[in-house]
């Protein structure tokens, strides 16, 4: 079930961006969750109103088995923090591009975005991957 | 080249199809291609066994025949357990030492008889565990690697007992912990031992490569309608470290002997000498230096501690802050929290004491624990 959505954009490190007007919404992605397995934490110690640059390590996501970094897909300001994965980390697992976001970012280069993936790319990389 | 591609060919049990039927997530574990998780994932799986019975392949693991008249002297040197003197029918945990003390391999001796012990090892030790034998019994008994003919099936949970022992037609509600018997299981015949890895009651069930997959369906029709599921090896490691199990690799080593690691139940010193016997004796009269310990992290830390991690104390300020490693950690799947074991100086490692955990560049506070995190209800 690796139905990548058209409208996103993706990062190598298996992040996702819906650039949607002046708040990006950023999570991970399907094939990264699975990968993981059951998400037990996710820590993102970030504030609304951080200036974060791309690339940049916003936090962490634990699994039963393994740790995995996120990082900025995309440079600009924290205006957002999914704090309902403070309770209910697994919609990491159950719902990666809707419920299970992590932050959106006010982007201060939307020209950034070009360089990522689109959804048939990220496709293609994925199953190279696997 | 193709001796060199054959070479680094993965080994499967003869459940490998049946795993990938079952959508089992295949990884390497020590030269094997195992189940790490099936669909359900980790948690679903962890809980299944605490709460009904979950079916595990553990036919990596090493099986080893000790035969002949002399059989009783060998084990006497190889193992720090009363391994030889057991009274057939019996399973023993023990540890294999080396003369320094520090474990070869932990394992469980099945006496099937006075000239006959059958020899259960941890996968990734069945190689040197082998030349270990070989090496160290002096020709006083026959070393007969079975590895590779026999399959060894774990059933464990609160309903494994009942399960197991109406597929074996009421031949095995008698068997007592830590015994086993031959048997018949679903018309496979067995050797079924009531010993686990989980923290729960269950079986072991041992059988011929040829009837695995016979026992395998059978035993998961059975588990299905119970609320059971098959197990990774990823649920397994989270299970044993509830139950305080040390895990071979991860929190025993030939670095550290099993006073160090708690063991001490399993080292039976008096009247003695076995390969090992002399550094335990010397080790426990000196005293310890280090231990292993079990840490909770505190609560309202967001923070799990992994293997590797290190134990360290900020008010050393000349040299290394690290006293210790973390050996074993991750969520307490079914306690809650983070958990996990290590092994710090003696004088931190009393219930209560407050640790340090560097968890990848952020201090966290842990709070050392006596026992086990889970102990099963009853018991």
């Amino acid at each position: 079930m690796s139905e990548n959505p058209t409208d996103l954009r993706y990062t190598d490190d298996h992040e996702w961006v819906r650039a949607d007007g002046n708040r990006w919404r950023v999570g991970i992605t399907s094939f990264a969750a699975k990968q993981l397995g059951d998400v037990v934490m996710v820590d993102i110690p970030r504030k609304v109103g951080d200036t974060i640059a791309q690339g940049d390590e916003l936090g962490t996501i634990e699994s039963v088995k393994a740790v995995s970094q996120i990082y900025a897909p995309v440079s600009g300001k924290i205006v957002a923090i999914n704090e309902a994965l403070n309770e209910d980390p697994e919609l990491v697992n159950s719902e990666p591009f809707g419920d299970g976001w992590m932050i959106e970012i006010e982007p201060s280069n939307r020209a950034e975005l070009d360089a990522l993936k689109t959804a048939d790319v990220y496709t293609k990389f994925t199953a190279d991957a696997e | 080249m193709l001796v060199s591609a054959r070479s680094m060919e993965k080994k499967k049990t003869p459940l490998w199809a049946a795993h990938k039927q079952l959508g089992a997530r295949l990884i390497d574990f020590g030269g094997w291609e195992m189940p790490v998780q099936y669909p359900a994932g980790m948690i679903k799986e962890h809980r299944a066994v605490r709460e009904a019975v979950g079916l595990f392949d553990v036919s990596h693991m090493g099986e080893v025949y000790l035969r002949g008249h002399r059989v009783r002297e060998a084990v006497e040197q190889l193992t720090t357990n009363s391994v030889a003197i057991a009274p057939v029918g019996k399973a023993v945990y023990t540890l294999l030492c080396l003369p320094s003390g520090g474990v070869v391999d932990d394992c469980i001796f099945y006496k099937v008889s006075d000239d006959e012990f059958l020899v259960v090892v941890n996968a990734s030790n069945t190689g040197k565990d082998l030349e270990w034998f070989r090496e160290r019994t002096h020709s006083l008994c026959e070393v007969v690697d079975v590895s590779d003919q026999k399959a060894l099936i774990a059933v464990q949970g609160p309903k494994a007992i009942a399960m197991v022992d109406q597929l074996a037609g009421g031949a095995l509600a008698g068997l007592t912990s830590f015994t086993f018997a031959d048997t018949v299981v679903a018309g496979v015949p067995c050797i079924a031992a009531r010993t686990g890895y989980t923290g729960e009651d269950g079986f072991e069930l041992c059988c011929d490569n040829a009837h695995a997959v016979q026992l395998w369906e059978a035993l998961l029709e059975a588990a299905t309608p119970l609320g059971g599921l098959p197990i990774g090896l990823g649920a397994r490691d989270t299970l044993r470290l509830e139950a305080r199990l040390p895990l071979y690799g991860n929190d025993l080593d030939d670095d550290h002997t099993p006073l160090e690691a708690g063991l001490g139940w399993a080292v039976k010193l008096e009247g003695r000498d076995f390969i090992g016997s002399d550094a335990l004796r010397a080790q426990k009269r000196a005293g310890l230096a280090r231990k292993l310990v079990g840490f909770r992290i505190d609560e309202g830390q967001r923070a799990i501690a992994r293997p590797g991690y290190p134990i360290v104390d900020r008010a050393i300020t000349e040299g290394s802050p690290v006293i210790g490693t973390v050996t074993s950690g991750g969520p307490g799947v079914y306690v809650g929290g983070a958990i996990g074991l290590g092994y710090v100086p003696v004088e931190r490692a009393a219930a209560g004491t407050t640790l340090t955990i560097d968890c990848r560049g952020k201090d966290v506070p842990a709070t050392v624990v006596d026992g086990k995190f889970y102990k099963r209800p009853g018991r």
